[in-house]
């Protein structure tokens, strides 16, 4: 497909917006139902709002620094989140992933007729551009550092017990 | 072997059921009310089919944002053209006197209008943003008369429900369904800026949607058909861009 300034496409363009938009689909649908039940099953409140006592200065840096040294957590940190893990994931639930869907929103020419403030509120158009893109960088590199922590903490007792909800019994060998 | 009993069984069967036949009313429901684009087919479809349908069910009849005229774009993008053709040339020469738009289709009267007489019925503007799929947008006063118009004075079948543009670039066509037809900022676009419609930017004439992306505003146009379906233009897909797997819809 040729392009305004002389570099010349393979033409992926349209297989590539229509995986993003289909993508775009199934990460908002999925993504309601996913805050909707965690709000109703007291989720978010259980297992993600850190406790008043970890979020002092002297746990957070115990946290980082454990993290930092790549430790594997121990048998009683396995079964529960810690602090560091706590925050990033209300971040990224609360934070990226509404800041990626209103963004993309303010890019849809259709949606601001509508909506008008989606797009002003954040400067117009291009800021909108901007800040979509950077937020996606970022929820790539936390997908990257996810799984990363994941195969830390052993792949497939961490993997069953996603799926299945019970944490496995067995130890993990790497 | 997993033990299935027979209440499990029937009430599961049931379920299917009347799942499968919940999907298939809200199909023939939403084919009904319009709210299927004509690209719906294949494993992207389904994308391109709830964006359409929602964006039918909640923003049918929203105004594109207007700007201020201190809000337009000094240099505003032409994009690529390919090379103009030799009928284009001669009719530049003579200064575009001798272009026609033709109206066919589903209308009561058959019609073609010059430029001047374009001109000659009530001429709108809007300062609007021009946004294209590759990421740049610039915005721009765009003058013409409502696309709706020119429907009304040829008169339009009540059965219509798309509009198809053709452009003078070869292989170049494109369609709107009627809310995007009718809609008070959609027009027949032969100025911007104050003057003429630069042929860089489609000039004598060209499509301009304010609530679709760049690529739905197609440049030279000459040839409208009013049809009830888009199955019989090219592959049926309402566009020549979505013969290439771009989007018919670009409101997103």
């Amino acid at each position: 497909m040729p392009t305004g300034y002389g570099y010349v496409l393979p033409d992926q363009n349209g297989w590539s917006r229509a995986l993003h938009f289909a993508a775009a689909w199934i990460a908002v649908l999925t993504g309601l139902l996913h805050a909707i039940s965690g709000l109703l099953t007291g989720h978010f409140r259980k297992n993600l709002l850190p406790a008043r006592a970890n979020l002092s200065w002297r746990a957070l840096s115990t946290s980082i620094a454990k993290t930092l040294r790549l430790e594997r957590p121990s048998e009683a940190d396995a079964s529960s989140y810690n602090v560091l893990q706590r925050l990033t994931y209300l971040f990224v639930i609360f934070v990226l992933f509404p800041l990626v869907v209103w963004t993309g929103l303010a890019l849809s020419p259709g949606f601001i007729s509508a909506f008008p403030a989606s797009v002003t509120l954040l400067g117009g158009r291009q800021s909108a551009r901007t800040i979509h893109f950077f937020v996606s960088v970022a929820l790539v590199l936390f997908v990257l550092v996810h799984v990363a922590m994941v195969c830390l903490a052993g792949f497939w007792n961490r993997t069953g017990a996603m799926i299945t909800g019970r944490s496995g019994t067995h130890k993990e060998h790497i | 072997m997993i033990k299935v009993s027979r209440r499990r069984l029937i009430v599961s069967g049931l379920a299917a059921t009347a799942g499968a036949s919940g999907l298939a009313v809200a199909a023939r429901l939403a084919q009904k009310y319009g709210l299927v684009p004509p690209d719906h087919g294949g494993i992207y479809g389904l994308g391109e089919t709830l964006t359409y349908a929602s964006q039918r069910l909640l923003t049918r009849h929203s105004l594109a944002r207007e700007f201020t005229r201190s809000q337009i774009s000094p240099r505003p993008f032409p994009n690529y053209l390919d090379p103009l053709t030799e009928d284009f040339k001669r009719l530049q020469v003579g200064g575009f006197a001798d272009w026609r738009l033709s109206v066919d289709g589903m209308v009561v009267q058959p019609a073609s209008f010059s430029i001047s007489e374009l001109k000659s019925y009530p001429s709108r503007s809007h300062i609007t943003e021009l946004v294209c799929e590759e990421g740049w947008s610039y915005i721009a006063e765009w003058i013409g008369v409502p696309l709706s118009h020119v429907l009304h004075l040829v008169g339009v079948h009540p059965q219509a429900r798309y509009v198809v543009y053709v452009s003078m670039e070869p292989d170049t066509w494109d369609s709107i369904d009627m809310a995007d037809a009718l809609h008070p900022q959609t027009f027949l676009c032969y100025g911007m800026n104050g003057s003429e419609l630069p042929v860089a930017h489609g000039g004598p004439l060209r499509m301009r949607l304010p609530r679709q992306i760049g690529y739905k505003n197609v440049k030279f146009i000459n040839r409208l058909t009013v049809t009830d379906s888009l199955k019989k233009f090219g592959k049926g897909l309402g566009s020549n861009g979505a013969e290439y797997g771009y989007a018919w819809y670009t409101g997103i």
